[in-house]
């Protein structure tokens, strides 16, 4: 932790509408480019390999292979019963079944005859009901794993306030809220000096409002912190907005893995099929008038929003849904769409719903994807077919910050 | 009087001793009763739980026997020196400890059984080690069970005769304790020793079991609070 003073107003103001919708406030994030060198190199990357075979009743089968980078967030997002959770235990040791290798930063955790017991493995680990322990107070919590390490007054000092814990620590346990026991779980966690902090679902048992409040703080913590995160979640919102690096699994299976943005506009991603199927873009605030309307620079082209917290110079990461975008053979000047791009279609496929989802590459890039989602019938109309160059429309109003 | 106090002094040390011994072998063996899959455990469970159904002569029968000179346990102690343990403090105290295993055991065990094992997860991922978990998560959770364990443990050794008087006979300051000696004093129509004698026990059985109501209605208060 480097104790960085971080203070960003805009974030606490969220509501989860906004945190589902279009734009996804991503923050400075120096750590984007580094984290994928550093994947190169693979020295200090976290590898694993990790198979289990259950047979009867609770048949269940995990194999995956991967290397990680060694800081930054990766989501590990899937459908419940997919064996993310069981990663996360393996990796914590708390799952002996689980045959493999194990290596964080260059210490083999498990390999064939080596297996570091639990308590040895320098991570953190919050689970999803936060299991605080129910004879000892807050303070006694916190002090339990940051003792067991030798941690010093000052990082204690420093997680207490980072986490606004300081109001909490004479509580029992048995007198906090699901939102107030998830930051202590929180807490205890990274006073334990982790190699890696593992988050198993930590906001699956929050209310709505708990859950955008304890988002708030893990946004600001992986800000300040160098430890990577390991996060399994089944919300888009959480894993829109915190990953850095994105693992999609299904049925104890990878399907694919990537940095985050990459997985997320993937067009055959398990999540251009879904209802809320878009794309997201890294973008940076160049210019703000006094009605809220940003301009934003993007690899695909100036595009504007609405923010109304955002100043020139921040950077966002801001979700196009293919619902909100619409696509016309001229490039029309009388319609009140502020944000028009030249595109060209490459390929057609169906979408939810009846629909049909159309890949477009847009702007001169070729790489930089779009999709829109529009009726089988103006796909005929349209006469829309792969190579086809067309100009794609987004209202100002849908990519609200 | 120095009869009762000579035997009351033996009843306490049995008591103690027994209850100390128990609750040190219990307390692994109640644990790996509560979360063994082993199909050992019924058979196990069931020589644990013998004493509270076999008559205590039958027990004290075969204690008997096997400490004899040439029972295999006696033969034992011939060779190491200590001689026969048939009529000694020493051979009580080793069928007192197995007349009161399930008394330490049972109430140990339903308390492992009902402890959330993802607690002590938590605890190794806060890097406490396996005996380091026992000691500040399990201990202090399955208090009640610790005290029930101990007060029965201690209460039934007080109460035992039958064991007793098969295999420690009736020495006095050795092996007589407040229960054999209530039974001598009857045999000898000694009628006003005898009252003394069992309005005692009677009065301690009856306070240790209330105190244990009280502390389980506590308990219960307490823990409703909590939620």
């Amino acid at each position: 932790m480097s104790g960085q003073e971080h203070s960003s107003p805009g974030q606490a103001d969220h509501t989860p509408e906004q945190q589902l919708g279009d734009l996804e406030r991503a923050d400075q994030k120096p750590k984007q480019q580094p984290l994928f060198d550093e994947q190169a190199d693979g020295k200090n990357s976290i590898e694993l390999s990790l198979k289990l075979l259950r047979a009867g009743e609770a048949a269940f089968d995990l194999s995956v292979e991967l290397t990680l980078p060694s800081s930054g967030t990766t989501v590990i997002f899937g459908p419940s019963g997919g064996g993310k959770t069981t990663i996360l235990r393996a990796i914590a040791g708390l799952e002996p079944d689980v045959k493999g290798y194990i290596r964080i930063k260059q210490q083999t955790w498990q390999a064939p005859g080596v297996f570091v017991p639990a308590h040895q493995r320098r991570v953190g680990f919050v689970f999803q009901h936060s299991a605080l322990l129910p004879h000892l107070s807050v303070e006694q919590n916190l002090r339990y794993g940051w003792q067991r390490v030798g941690g010093t007054a000052a990082e204690f000092v420093q997680c207490v306030e980072q986490l606004d814990l300081a109001p909490l620590l004479q509580r029992a346990i048995g007198h906090l809220s699901g939102g107030e026991r998830q930051r202590v779980a929180l807490g205890r966690a990274l006073l334990t000096r982790p190699d890696i902090l593992l988050l198993d679902e930590p906001l699956a048992a929050l209310d709505a409002a708990r859950r955008s409040e304890i988002l708030g703080y893990l946004e600001r913590l992986k800000q300040t912190t160098t430890i990577p995160f390991l996060y399994v979640t089944h919300a888009v919102d959480e894993m829109s907005r915190l990953s850095d690096y994105l693992i999609l699994m299904k049925g104890g299976r990878v399907r694919q893995a990537g940095p985050a943005l990459d997985v997320m506009n993937h067009p055959d991603a398990p999540l251009a099929l879904r209802d809320d199927a878009g794309v997201v873009v890294q973008a940076s605030v160049q210019q703000r008038d006094a009605h809220g309307l940003l301009t934003l620079h993007s690899p695909m082209g100036t595009l504007y929003a609405h923010g109304p917290v955002h100043t020139p110079g921040d950077r966002l990461r801001v979700r196009i849904h293919a619902r909100d975008v619409s696509l016309a053979l001229s490039h029309h000047t009388d319609s009140s769409m502020l944000n028009i791009l030249p595109v060209t279609v490459l390929a057609l496929r169906d979408g939810a719903g009846g629909q049909a989802l159309i890949e477009l590459s847009a702007g001169d890039q070729p790489e930089q994807r779009l999709l829109a989602k529009i009726s089988h019938a103006s796909v005929a109309r349209l006469n829309i077919e792969p190579g086809l160059a067309l100009w794609a429309q987004i209202k100002a109003v849908a990519l609200l910050v | 009087m120095t009869a009762i106090l000579a035997a009351l002094w033996v009843t306490l040390k049995l008591a103690t001793l027994t209850t100390v011994i128990l609750l040190l072998l219990g307390t692994p063996l109640a644990w790996w009763l509560a979360r063994t899959r082993s199909r050992f455990k019924a058979p196990l469970s069931a020589i644990v739980a013998l004493p509270m159904v076999l008559p205590p002569t039958v027990l004290g029968f075969y204690l008997l026997v096997m400490l004899g000179p040439n029972g295999p346990l006696g033969q034992l102690t011939h060779a190491i020196g200590w001689g026969s343990l048939a009529f000694t403090f020493w051979g009580l105290l080793l069928a007192s400890v197995l007349y009161s295993l399930p008394f330490v055991v049972q109430p140990l065990q339903a308390g492992f059984a009902s402890l959330d094992t993802s607690i002590l997860d938590v605890a190794a991922t806060l890097r406490a080690s396996p005996f380091d978990r026992f000691k500040t998560v399990v201990i202090p959770l399955c208090r009640p069970a610790f005290i029930t364990a101990t007060v029965m443990g201690f209460a039934h050794t007080v109460g035992e005769f039958g064991v007793i008087l098969m295999v420690g006979g009736n020495i006095e300051g050795e092996t007589r304790v407040l229960s054999v000696l209530l039974y001598d004093r009857v045999e000898a129509m000694a009628y006003e020793q005898a009252h003394w004698l069992a309005g005692g026990l009677l009065i301690f059985s009856f306070v240790v079991l209330c105190l244990m109501q009280w502390y389980g209605q506590r308990l219960s208060h307490l823990q409703g609070e909590a939620r």
